[in-house]
This record gives C-alpha cells, structure tokens and sequence, in this order.
C-alpha cells in the first residue's frame, strides 16, 4: 500500500489526510525523523512557514527532509509547504529545503481580507476548471528552466500571469489549497507522480 | 478571472492554517518579534496582557492603531486585534488598518450587553469566546469563522478552560446520540440555531476551528487543552508574564505540536524559569470573571 507522509508539525495536515483516506492512501502524520521512513511521498501543508521551519530545527528534521528529497521521493507544498519547499524565499528568517527551482514572495497578494476564491484553468487536471482557495498566498516571482508551470492567476490590470502551481520533476507547488475543497484531483495528480517514481525506482 | 474576497471559505480557511499552532498576546513590536521568533502562529497585538488589563481596572478597549500597526510591519505573521462586545466600529477601523482577524473579546469592557458584532457585514473574520456549544453555534450564527474558549484570562488558572472545553464536546457527543426528532428542543434548549446544530451533529465537531484560552501558563496546559480536544491554543498573560517569555514560548509552541509525546513534553518543560504568579479563579469575586461577558 502506498503511504504518504504529511508533515504534522503545524497547520492544516488533517484535510491533507482527509483528501488521501478518500483516494484509499495510507496517511501518515510526520512530526519527528524516524516518522520519515519508508515513506512513497510527502505533503508539506498549508500553515506558518516561519513555523514550520522553527520546529523543523527543534526536532532535527531539516538534514532527513533533504536527504528524502534528494533520494526522489516526490513531495508537494501547499502554501505554506510551497515556500518551505522553494530555493528562495526571500525574508524568511530560516533556510528552506531547496527542492524547487523557485523564488517565492511570501504574502504576494497583501493581507487576509485579500485572500480569494478563484476557478483556475488547470490543463494537466484536465478542462473542467480547478476551484482554488488563496489564504494569504505566494506566488512564484521568478523560476528556473527545470519548471513547468501548471496554472497562473492572471493579474486583470497589467494582464500578467503569476504561477500559482508548479512542477519540477517529482516536486509539486501549488500557492492555495486544494486540501481545502472536496476536488480531490490535485491529490490524485500528485499520487500519479508517486506511483510513475515508484515504478522508476523499483528493481525490476 | 473573476475573484471572490471575504467568503466563509477564506475566513474559516486562515483558522484551519493556524491549527496545531500558538496564538501570543502581545504589547510590543519587539515582543511580536519574540514570538514569531518562538515559532508561534499568529499573534495578538493589545495595549496591555490580560493580567494587566485585570490588575489597572477601569474601561478596557481596542488597542492605539499606532501599535497595532507597528506590530503589523514587524511580522510575516498574522496579526489579530481584540475589539469590545458589540463595539462594531473599533471593528470597522480594525478592518480599515488591514489587521488578519478581529477577536471580539470579553478580555475588553463590554459595549453592548445584549448584542454582538453581526461579523457578516465584514470581510475580515472574527473570533469569539465560548463556555458552551449554544454560546460558540450563536457566535457562528452571527458570522464568527474561528471559536476559542473563554477560559478565564489573565489568571494563570487553567480550569475554566478545561471546563468550556469539556464542555462544547460533551455537548456535541451528546448530540450525535441524539436522534433528529430531538434536534429542535436541543435547539431551543441550547439556545442555538438549528440549522448549525445539525451541521455540528453530522460532522461531529464544530463547523469552525476551536482553540484553547484563557488560563494557559506551561507547556503541560497547553498540551492538555490539545488533548481534550482544542485545534490549537491561544496564550495571553502566560507568556509575557513569566521569566523567560522567549524560552517558555517556544517551549508552549513544541508542546502544542507534540502534544500526545509525554517524553518530549517533559524534556521541552525543563528548566523555563518562574511560570507567571498565578490567581485562582475561585478567589476572584463574581464581579472580576470575564468570562460572564457576552451570552
């Protein structure tokens, strides 16, 4: 059976676990190293970056997180998870993991009463738009050649779009929550990514 | 691309984000660097901690703008600000300076004793106390995205918190033995709306977030609140109040995240420090609990 790990440390993990228990995964709460064994995938949710990274050095998970990634174990960040996640994260007072090719602006759309609601197109998920949840979001300012950008949020006055969902390799990003709403697709898509490395990785 | 600000989803959305974290009350630009350095969640800007606001007496309100604001510039986190019951235009001017959520607080003096703030008419979400599960659904009734416990703030005393926190859940366990027919006279008897009610029985928790305050002061409170059930915890007085308010926050900030580790607990609980001078709650005369405040 396929488990996948999502980090407990703080913020939304149990609507993570929800979303996979309805897809028929094996979740599993991860708040300390050994929690991290033998898992096929993590979820870093949506919460306090600056939380998550506080705890993450409390409990010494920093150095397994990077280990787990380097090994290709496919990760996805939501919110919170995309910034811990990201190469860059500007003003963030701690390191992050540095498993995404990205510089994040933290807060990009300004404070609570600006979080939003919003149908994405999202092309990979197929044509039915993707209800999304913004709860002071990132975006991605700036990425590198590796990444492939899967939705943006169009910026009505200048016309511009800012990725809001990301992929490079087996590193999913997305700026708002999916966990939040019953479309279970996002889950699904990043278990694909799971089992298409699980299959890469088996002997064979 | 059409938007949509201010819903019920991104208002009970930014509680969900908090949960498993600290909420700290703060007074100072530098003590909210203190507490996002701690690893808390959020923080509380106020003019004074709740003991403080309990010891000067006299009329307590909504906090200058001018540290609300300054706070606001020091932290990535998100800030709250407390507004009196009922008083909706420190609400109104709260929303205007872009604060993150507004807790419609018994901690203040009250500015109306029979109604609250109808929190729909905002885009901003609010928090509210509760001893009960009729007080918390008519909170969510008037619009409230996020319930705490009442508790009894500023006493360092755990036990009223432990009491409204028992007491929403046994409502609630009671609830879901309950069959439909009985709904609406458990309705009237609560004194909360129905349609709320029947929510709270088929998902058998509240609609909305419900935190832990009032009375926390180490990290073994605020991890036995977690364990009866809190989805994270507020600290006031317990914090800034004590010793070493940097160390025995991040120590409250571990325990919430480790709460069912009695080992971790343990080990986090070394060595903090004088804990703040307590005040037992049933020392206090009827007139000096909080908690009474708002229905």
């Amino acid at each position: 059976m396929t488990t996948i790990g999502v980090l407990a440390l703080q913020g939304d993990f149990i609507e993570h676990e929800a979303a996979l228990r309805r897809l028929g995964v094996d979740a599993r709460e991860v708040r300390t190293p050994e929690e991290l064994r033998g898992l096929d995938g993590l979820i870093i949710p949506g919460g306090e970056s600056t939380t998550f990274c506080r705890l993450m050095a409390d409990f010494a998970l920093y150095e397994p997180l990077r280990a787990l990634l380097a090994a290709g174990v496919p990760a996805w960040g939501t919110c919170a998870g995309m910034i811990v996640l990201a190469c860059q994260a500007p003003g963030l007072d701690f390191p992050t993991l540095e498993a995404l090719d990205i510089e994040v602006l933290r807060n990009a759309y300004g404070r609570q009463v600006q979080s939003f609601e919003a149908d994405l197109d999202v092309p990979a998920l197929g044509e039915q738009p993707f209800h999304a949840v913004f709860i002071r979001a990132p975006v991605v300012a700036g990425a590198g050649p590796g990444v492939e950008v899967l939705a943006g949020v169009r910026d009505e006055r200048s016309g511009r779009e800012t990725p809001v969902a990301v992929r490079q390799g087996c590193v999913l990003a997305t700026s708002f929550h999916p966990e939040l709403t019953d479309d279970t697709r996002f889950h699904q898509y990043f278990l694909e990514i799971v089992r298409g490395a699980g299959r890469a990785s088996s002997p064979k | 691309m059409a938007i949509e600000t201010g819903t019920d989803t991104v208002k009970r959305g930014l509680a969900q984000m908090l949960k498993g974290g600290v909420i700290m009350d703060v007074v100072t630009p530098e003590h909210a660097k203190i507490a996002e350095e701690a690893g808390a969640c959020a923080v509380m800007a106020l003019e004074r901690v709740p003991a403080d606001i309990r010891s000067a007496g006299g009329v307590a309100r909504m906090s200058d703008p001018d540290i609300i604001v300054r706070i606001m510039e020091t932290v990535s986190i998100p800030v709250m600000a407390k507004v009196r019951i009922g008083h909706f235009v420190e609400a109104q001017i709260l929303e205007s300076l872009g604060v993150d959520y507004i807790d419609e607080s018994e901690v203040l003096t009250p500015a109306d004793e029979t109604h609250h703030i109808n929190k729909r008419d905002f885009k901003v979400p609010f928090v509210c106390g509760c001893r009960d599960l009729g007080e918390a659904l008519r909170r969510i009734g008037e619009g409230a995205a996020m319930i705490r416990t009442k508790g009894e703030a500023g006493t360092g005393d755990i036990v009223e918190a432990v009491r409204h926190m028992r007491a929403v859940w046994d409502a609630i366990r009671k609830l879901q033995n309950m069959p439909d027919d009985e709904l609406m006279a458990e309705a009237k008897n609560l004194g909360a709306p129905y349609e709320l009610l029947r929510e709270t029985k088929e998902l058998g928790r509240l609609p909305v977030v419900n935190f832990a305050a009032g009375g926390v002061a180490t990290p073994a409170d605020a991890a036995l609140m977690m364990q009866l059930g809190a989805d994270g915890v507020f600290v006031g007085s317990g914090i800034f109040k004590s010793s070493d308010p940097a160390r025995r926050g991040h120590a409250v900030v571990q325990a919430v995240t480790h709460y069912n580790d009695p080992a971790i607990l343990a080990e986090v609980s070394r060595g903090l420090g004088e804990p703040m001078a307590g005040l037992d709650v049933r020392s206090l005369p009827e007139g000096e609990r909080l908690a009474p405040r708002g229905w």
